[in-house]
């Protein structure tokens, strides 16, 4: 028999503020998965970790900053985006990512998003899409699929919901991803890419709650999510984007991949240009 | 072109200028080593976006047009936070939608400088006309207890003077410090002089040095901890949350304790250092007038008017409104018989002045539009004395 290994320090605590754990997140969420790909992300970048920096917003996934042991920035609710842009302006040698979620992203942020996209300004967002608000008990968003049960709509969602990607695109974004909680890999390469991609790039990523949504949602714990994940998710790069809608309430496919990938000019890029034109 | 430094001669354009105050204010922004502006066009601050994104290019600066003054406040702090010397302007609409982010500046100990050149209000008001509205606004918008360094020029020169001591306030105590203009100032056009380089005082804020490992995100062994920025490699950790020395959060009563008073104390030791006045024809007074921005040029008009009269009667111009003079106050009501506070507002610097002031307070109001005219101060003066 295998002898058991105890290790006093997990590999990537050199990117954890360890010091603050345990962390506040419920058992069965997916963030432990989003930060440890992230991590992965900025070791692989080949950049020293002085060059990366972490921008949340508020709510759950908003304490993602609080515990990625690099420049981290904890700012208002739904303008992460927009407390980035500011940062990656101000210095340019910066890989500077935003780790939020889709309440504070899409819902109270959704004109920094839109317009954030819009510009194509060279900045990552990675949002982790709940479905719901978690960290004020549970209420819909602008994610939250139509007809699904939370503490503000306790006969069903009566509004519908934003396809992330669909939105993304729309808006100008250059680079757009989803996947699941489940795809550790993916998401990790995906983020990769974002790090090196010149423009505005956005992963989704699709992360159980199952204290706030599952329960009331069919999906009493993480691992009954993360199978409805692993049976439905369909890799589908190149899909017409209106079919993006992840209505996990019904046992439809859950299209996961890469949906944008342009190389057109960054708003760096483009001012650059403009400046040296001028010979400025 | 990334944010670089470009030589003192280009960013400062000394000599004399027919300019408007808006544009000065602009130019006086630049003078001080402003690199980053991020705004969104409004009535009567547009010019200074206008005159920022003609003269960002040729200096290495970074102007950016953001989708609403919310996300124009975010960025200057997120700026600033990664070193830039950030700023914003806008009008009382616009700083309505800043206030949530000015908190963060103040929590975060961000250095950030907001113009508001003032119009009428509430709501969409009278964008074209003037108005000294948001006194108040300046001081207590923001939710939780918080302070605020707020200069309030009364000529096309101070708003290039001022907008330089609000850039260094703002360096020196890591705050947010606003620039209160008005729509007369901002659009108003004079001759003023830019100094040379050399002649300007320009303070910067004191970067975090030494071995990483000793270093907190708040050093609270100091007032005023040394600021890391992004990319220093401290991997500083700051948030909106009440925090501890660590910038980690720490929710609860001797935390939130600890934090606002230190934060508190950043203002109430420099006292003498940021608040800044003219005392003007108050040796003999028998009255005194406070008043700040343009409204002051009316007060001073009117002090000559009754002293022709013979009337006693000064001025204390307050150059900062914020923080409140109090103990200048109590002791100018000890030397006169009573104080008259003629401004553009419904009556609101008048508040805190009778707070402080042991002698009767008269308010002179005005619904904005315009200043008061020489003429009804003097009829108030007059009033008071009977």
């Amino acid at each position: 028999m295998t002898e058991p290994i105890f290790a006093e320090r997990h590999p990537k605590d050199t990117l954890i503020r360890t010091e603050r754990l345990p962390h506040i997140w419920c058992p069965g969420c997916g963030l432990g998965e989003v930060i440890g790909a992230y991590g992965q992300a900025v070791e692989h970048s080949g950049l020293p970790p002085e060059r990366h920096a972490v921008v949340s917003g508020i709510g759950c996934t908003g304490r993602a900053a609080g515990y990625i042991a690099l420049d981290s920035y904890h700012t208002t609710h739904g303008r992460a985006i927009a407390f980035a842009t500011g940062l990656k302006l101000a210095n340019q040698d910066l890989v500077v990512t935003v780790i939020s979620g889709d309440g504070d992203l899409s819902t109270i942020g959704g004109n920094h998003l839109i317009h954030a996209a819009r510009r194509n300004i060279d900045i990552n967002v990675i949002m982790v899409n709940n479905f719901n608000y978690g960290m004020t008990g549970g209420q819909f968003g602008a994610t939250t699929p139509h007809g699904a049960i939370t503490a503000t709509s306790k006969y069903g969602n009566v509004e519908y919901p934003f396809k992330i990607p669909e939105l993304m695109a729309a808006a100008g974004a250059s680079y757009v991803a989803r996947w699941t909680s489940l795809h550790v890999q993916q998401m990790e390469e995906s983020i990769e890419k974002m790090m090196e991609h010149q423009g505005f790039s956005l992963v989704e990523i699709i992360s159980p709650c199952p204290t706030r949504f599952g329960r009331k949602n069919k999906y009493r714990t993480g691992i009954s999510m993360m199978k409805y994940y692993e049976k439905n998710s369909v890799k589908s790069d190149g899909i017409a984007l209106e079919l993006t809608y992840a209505d996990v309430l019904k046992d439809n496919s859950l299209p996961v991949g890469e949906f944008v990938v342009d190389s057109k000019p960054s708003y760096l890029m483009n001012k650059h240009k403009v400046e040296e034109a001028q010979h400025l | 072109m990334a944010i670089s430094l470009v030589s003192l001669r280009d960013r400062v354009k000394s000599g004399n200028h027919f300019i408007t105050g808006d544009h000065a204010v602009a130019e006086g922004a630049i003078a001080a080593g402003c690199n980053f502006f991020a705004g969104y066009p409004i009535t009567p601050a547009t010019p200074i976006a206008e005159r920022i994104s003609w003269r960002f290019p040729q200096i290495g600066g970074e102007y950016i047009q953001m989708e609403d003054e919310i996300a124009s406040a975010a960025a200057i702090v997120g700026a600033s936070s990664g070193g830039a010397k950030a700023m914003t302007a806008t009008s009382g609409p616009g700083i309505s939608l800043m206030l949530e982010n000015i908190g963060l500046g103040y929590m975060m100990e961000v250095p950030i400088v907001l113009v508001n050149v003032m119009r009428g209000g509430p709501s969409t008001g009278m964008p074209t006309l003037t108005s000294q509205g948001d006194i108040m606004q300046a001081r207590w918008g923001s939710h939780g207890d918080f302070n605020m360094i707020a200069y309030c020029p009364s000529t096309v020169q101070e708003m290039f003077d001022f907008t330089i001591k609000a850039f260094n306030a703002a360096e020196t105590y890591r705050t947010p410090v606003m620039v209160l203009a008005d729509q007369i100032l901002g659009l108003m056009t004079a001759n003023i002089t830019i100094p040379e380089p050399d002649d300007i005082e320009i303070r910067n804020r004191v970067l975090a040095s030494g071995p990483i490992e000793d270093y907190n995100t708040y050093n609270w062994d100091e007032l005023i901890p040394p600021m890391a920025i992004a990319g220093q490699g401290y991997a500083v950790h700051m948030t909106g949350l009440t925090h501890d020395e660590h910038g980690y959060p720490d929710a609860n009563v001797d935390a939130q304790a600890k934090l606002m008073k230190r934060l508190k104390a950043k203002f109430d030791t420099h006292l003498d250092d940021i608040v800044e006045y003219d005392e003007i024809m108050l040796e003999d007074a028998e009255i005194a007038l406070i008043a700040y921005g343009s409204e002051s040029r009316s007060a001073f008009a009117a002090v000559k008017r009754a002293r022709a009269k013979g009337i006693k009667v000064g001025l204390l111009r307050m150059k900062t409104v914020w923080p409140f003079p109090e103990k200048l106050i109590h002791d100018l009501s000890t030397r006169v018989n009573s104080i008259i506070v003629p401004e553009v507002n419904m009556g609101q610097y008048v508040h805190p002045v009778r707070e402080y002031a042991d002698c009767p307070v008269h308010s002179l109001p005005h619904y904005g539009g315009e200043i008061h005219h020489p003429d009804v101060i003097v009829q108030k003066i007059e009033e008071v004395m009977q």
